[in-house]
């Protein structure tokens, strides 16, 4: 986390340019700049997840197309692509649905988004780091 | 756009599930020569921020929602190798942890949403850097130009799958007409959520931003204009 790129200013210089109207701003460090980001998207799936819309999204609405649906969610009447599909190997769990288990309200999704924020974050963070370890910049050193 | 258990049949979701792993390991290969101190946070931050913006559907028709696949934002952000493999931790975790797409359906729908979707925005960008080399100011158009189209390829790719190993109780030809249907409107949200972030991290950071670096780095290639 040591590289912090040139100041405007100094890229500025090397292209013979005149340093006028620059903003003598800093630009946010990158440590800050992820940390940033990272409660960004943890507000986002905490509390604008709220918000969502509950509607099926676009490959749900097409398999659901020709069947009318009861208020559980279960067909009705009709043929669709929909009546092929299973149940989800792993329904039983703690933030299946994205509700989190033992929570109830408007609370159940925002404490699983957070989670899953959270475990998403690690896991690609874990990745991209054993990833670099075994790059060439890594094995060059 | 997640797919079920049961919708695809098991030969063509094996399949794709070879499709998809023989895709994430190149990535990963890929990846060893774009991770630095810069993009190693970046790619956990990327991640993160696709899950986050991923449960965020947005309306797009009455009882009709749409969502971020986010393999374009990432391939922006990180580029495609990077992108591919921050969308397939995303998708992951969705299928493992939250019971969203089936898991005999990972193999699909990470070829859809991370490995179609990444490798046609990079391939866009790759376009529209060397015609039209995008400024920080400028990048949100190409972005979402990028993301648009991207989503286009994934939901296609759907269509190809349901034509190979779909029951067809539903005819090809309606799937395909309500799949892209749809998915021009969601490719708009996806259009607006990709170049509003993209426009934020190049204002604030325009180096971390992939698509911008390819840029700079051609430039700098190339003799200098004396002032």
């Amino acid at each position: 986390m040591s590289a912090r790129p040139l100041p405007p200013s100094a890229t500025a210089t090397t292209t013979g340019q005149p340093d006028v109207g620059r903003r003598p701003r800093r630009p946010l460090g990158l440590r800050r700049f992820v940390v940033l980001g990272v409660l960004v998207a943890l507000v986002l799936a905490g509390v604008v997840s709220a918000f969502a819309s509950a509607s099926p999204d676009g490959l749900d609405s097409v398999t659901r197309a020709g069947c009318t649906f009861g208020a559980q969610g279960e067909v009705v009447s009709g043929n669709c692509i929909a009546q092929q599909a299973r149940a989800h190997g792993l329904e039983g769990s703690p933030f299946a649905g994205y509700r989190t288990h033992g929570v109830g309200g408007a609370a159940s999704t925002g404490v699983s988004g957070v989670v899953g924020v959270l475990a998403t974050l690690a896991i690609a963070l874990g990745l991209a780091t054993a990833l670099r370890r075994r790059g060439p910049a890594a094995q060059k050193r | 756009m997640h797919i079920s258990d049961g919708i695809i049949d098991a030969p063509v979701s094996i399949a794709f599930g070879v499709v998809a792993v023989a895709g994430v390991s190149y990535a990963a290969k890929r990846a060893r020569d774009d991770l630095d101190d810069r993009t190693t946070p970046m790619a956990g931050l990327v991640a993160a921020f696709v899950f986050a913006v991923q449960m965020l559907n947005f309306p797009v028709l009455p009882g009709v929602s749409g969502h971020l696949l986010g393999g374009a934002l990432a391939t922006l952000l990180v580029g495609p190798w990077l992108g591919i493999l921050c969308v397939a931790v995303v998708l992951l975790v969705q299928g493992l942890m939250f019971a969203d797409g089936g898991l005999t359906a990972l193999g699909l729908n990470i070829t859809n949403m991370s490995i179609v979707t990444s490798l046609v925005a990079a391939g866009l960008v790759v376009l529209l850097v060397r015609r039209y080399r995008p400024s920080p100011r400028s990048i949100w158009a190409a972005a979402f130009a990028v993301a648009f189209v991207s989503v286009l390829a994934g939901a296609s790719t759907f269509v190809l799958e349901y034509a190979l190993g779909g029951t067809l109780s539903i005819s090809l030809a309606t799937v395909a007409k309500l799949q892209l249907g749809y998915h021009v409107l969601i490719g708009v949200g996806e259009g607006v959520i990709t170049a509003m972030t993209v426009a934020t991290v190049a204002a604030t950071r325009p180096d971390l931003v992939w698509a911008l670096r390819r840029h700079a780095a051609r430039e700098k290639s190339e003799p200098l204009v004396p002032a």
